[in-house]
């Protein structure tokens, strides 16, 4: 499967791990809940860890743990939630995380360019037909208004 | 007037260029019907009972000389050769084709114009005093600081997906002339004890179906904190506020369910971690002054002697003058309201003849500026008194001075039944009937200050529940019937209306506003105005009346 990452379409090498199903090796990501209650054991794995985030989590209780992921992944359950976009401008702006956030589950590619503003830099879509017009959808604007995050 | 320097004017046409995208995929149907709402409607676009309707952003009410003949160039081509004013200082079509509206856009962008956040589920535009920077009453011009939220609020990237719609009004007069307190964030320049002029800030008010006056969350905010004070309270918002029921979205019900203590304690603690990174430099804030400093006011204006001439002479212009002009801060000068209240004309349309002819005398007398009102008029702010009278025999040539402002044929009214798709009731036809019945003016100007506010439903476009009467269109097993409301104002002693009793219909509506109106003529003392009556007897006089026969 293929995703955006940094302004370009590339192949994805990570898995994430549904709550009822048993960790594996390679690049994962968990749920909060997960993340929470299997932290030690996630920690030895051999692969890279991500956490995804849903709207109704809190990023704060997060932030002491991020040193130790690579990947948080905000998952919209529909595209109209906009907490998301605030969790990823606090995961930028306040905690300073520097590692990939990723937009998952039901966005339009016309909020990737919302979304790359507050801090997001990969975007994985539901249809991966549209990969091309999403990127392209990056640069919608060429001008802002506000500061944000880029 | 602010003037578009490079940076806005590209990023409007790439939002026109955008919408032309979104506009062309769901045509083609690669977005869907669920999707592409959220999408025109962030660009005001909504489909409405018979065609599509775009409401175009009027920001904090100026419009130029070019604009309007612009709005005129539209309703001709792309629509039914008329357009509508509405309550927050934006102007709609009623008419155009979807597939248009992108062509309508590019037009609007060629004069600085757009549509960008005029509805959905974000920051709005902000709206302020119609008499800013002319008024006597003002503390501070507020236009500047209307010109800086405008800018931080298009198109921003973290608050575009709100919980549900937000708006927010500024005034710098003592009287509040912009419903402030009704606002999701109302903001009032004030002067301090050390005599600086910062922000009052109110937040969680709203009309619509939960009336709820503001409340302060900030007695002073220093000028340069404005845009990381507002941050902060829409982070808040965004984050915590509803979103599991869209009655209950809005901020005043995050505010109303968490408590003010506990809401400005998340808001105070967002603040103190973003305000220094978000600072407003003074340099910033003097450079948007510079675009609205006065015009070329001539300093003999005063001195013209035909203006009380023409006074005493005509009693008509008199009248006029009395109702629908308004002081100007500098000598010789008045502000004159056009009203779109005419007995015959839907309140708040104007035809594209009309909007050319007011173009014309804009720029013949009032330096090609138009600003629109809350209460659904328009303004030439600065008009010499010597031109007063040959402004007002063009006006009445093109039944634009009829002279009722803040009487109560001066009515906020939304389209209702005849065009909206939310609406119960019509509110058209009822107000064309109220205004019938109350066609002698010299009884209108015995009456004197009634505000009436009618809504063709439960949301509440045309205010209702702050009109000195509110009239509230209701679907009873398929028939219109009417909820009336006595006491409400959005000045600055706001309030909500009170019940009068229950709905009456259609066909009694304008024989009970007569009731009470002859009661209010009966009963009033010396020089008590309506809304003064009303606080001093209550309802129950007014009720007697109007269900005196039931």
């Amino acid at each position: 499967m293929q995703i955006i990452k940094d302004k370009q379409i590339v192949d994805d090498s990570w898995s994430f791990v549904a709550d009822d199903e048993e960790l594996k090796d390679g690049d994962i990501s968990v749920s909060l809940a997960r993340w929470k209650e299997d932290k030690q054991q996630l920690l030895k794995s051999n692969g890279k860890i991500g956490v995804r985030i849903g709207p109704a989590d809190s990023v704060e209780d997060i932030a002491a743990d991020l040193k130790d992921i690579q990947l948080i992944e905000l998952d919209f359950p529909a595209f109209a939630d906009g907490r998301i976009f605030s969790h990823a401008w606090l995961l930028r702006g306040r905690y300073n995380y520097q590692g990939e956030i990723r937009a998952t589950g039901h966005f339009m590619r016309d909020q990737v360019y919302y979304l790359s503003r507050v801090g997001v830099n990969a975007f994985s879509l539901e249809k991966t037909e549209d990969l091309p017009v999403a990127l392209s959808n990056l640069n919608d604007f060429s001008v802002n208004y506000q500061k944000s995050i880029r | 007037m602010y003037q578009y320097n490079d940076i806005d004017q590209t990023l409007i046409e790439q939002r026109v260029d955008q919408f032309r995208r979104q506009t062309e995929s769901f045509l083609k149907g690669q977005i869907s019907d669920d999707q592409f709402r959220a999408l025109r409607l962030m660009n005001g676009v909504y489909i409405q009972t018979h065609a599509p309707m775009l409401r175009i952003a009027g920001p904090y009410g100026l419009l130029n000389s070019k604009q309007i003949r612009k709005l005129a160039h539209i309703a001709r081509t792309y629509d039914k050769n008329y357009c509508h004013f509405t309550t927050r200082q934006n102007v709609q079509f009623n008419w155009p084709q979807l597939e248009r509206i992108p062509d309508i856009l590019e037009e609007l962008a060629s004069v600085q114009m757009h549509a960008i956040q005029t509805s959905g589920n974000c920051l709005r535009n902000t709206s302020s005093d119609h008499l800013a920077g002319v008024c006597i009453d003002e503390i501070e011009d507020p236009r500047p600081y209307c010109e800086i939220i405008r800018q931080w609020t298009t198109l921003h990237p973290e608050f575009a997906y709100l919980p549900r719609k937000f708006k927010i009004a500024v005034s710098g007069a003592k009287l509040d002339r912009a419903a402030t307190q009704f606002h999701d964030i109302g903001l009032h320049l004030v002067k301090n004890d050390a005599g600086e002029i910062g922000f009052r800030v109110l937040v969680g008010g709203g009309l619509g179906r939960t009336p709820i006056i503001g409340q302060v969350i900030k007695p002073f905010l220093e000028k340069k904190h404005l845009l990381s004070y507002l941050e902060a309270i829409l982070r808040i918002y965004n984050l915590f506020g509803r979103r599991d029921n869209k009655y209950k979205a809005r901020i005043k019900i995050l505010v109303k369910e968490s408590g003010m203590e506990k809401f400005s304690e998340l808001v105070e603690k967002e603040w103190l971690l973003i305000r220094d990174d978000l600072e407003l430099s003074t340099d910033r804030i003097d450079a948007i002054k510079t675009q609205f400093t006065p015009p070329a006011y001539e300093t003999d204006a005063g001195q013209d002697s035909g203006f009380e001439l023409s006074r005493l002479e005509n009693k008509a212009f008199a009248t006029w003058i009395k109702y629908n002009t308004a002081d100007h801060k500098v000598a010789g000068y008045r502000a004159a309201f056009i009203s779109l209240k005419a007995p015959d004309s839907p309140p708040g349309d104007m035809t594209d003849t009309q909007l050319d002819a007011i173009a014309d005398l804009a720029d013949q007398y009032s330096f090609g500026e138009i600003r629109s009102t809350h209460r659904q008029n328009l303004i030439l702010a600065d008009v010499k008194q010597a031109d007063l009278f040959p402004l007002w025999q063009q006006l009445d040539a093109l039944k634009l001075a009829t002279p009722n402002i803040g009487t109560a044929t001066d009515m906020i009214c939304c389209p209702g039944l005849d065009f909206c798709s939310l609406a119960n009731a019509s509110s058209i036809s009822v107000a064309k009937e109220i205004n019938d019945a109350l066609d002698d003016l010299d009884y209108l100007h015995d009456i004197g200050d009634v505000k009436i506010n009618m809504s063709g439903c439960m949301n509440g476009c045309a205010h209702q529940s702050v009109g000195h009467i509110g009239i509230l269109g209701v679907d009873k097993k398929g028939a219109e019937w009417y909820q009336l409301t006595l006491g409400g104002s959005s000045e600055n002693e706001a309030a909500i209306g009170e019940r009068l009793g229950p709905a009456v219909a259609k066909d009694q509506v304008t024989k009970a506003i007569t009731t009470i109106l002859d009661v209010y003529i009966k009963q009033r003392l010396e020089d008590e105005s309506f809304l003064n009556m009303v606080k001093r007897v209550g309802i129950i006089p007014f009720k007697e009346q109007v269900y005196a026969n039931n």
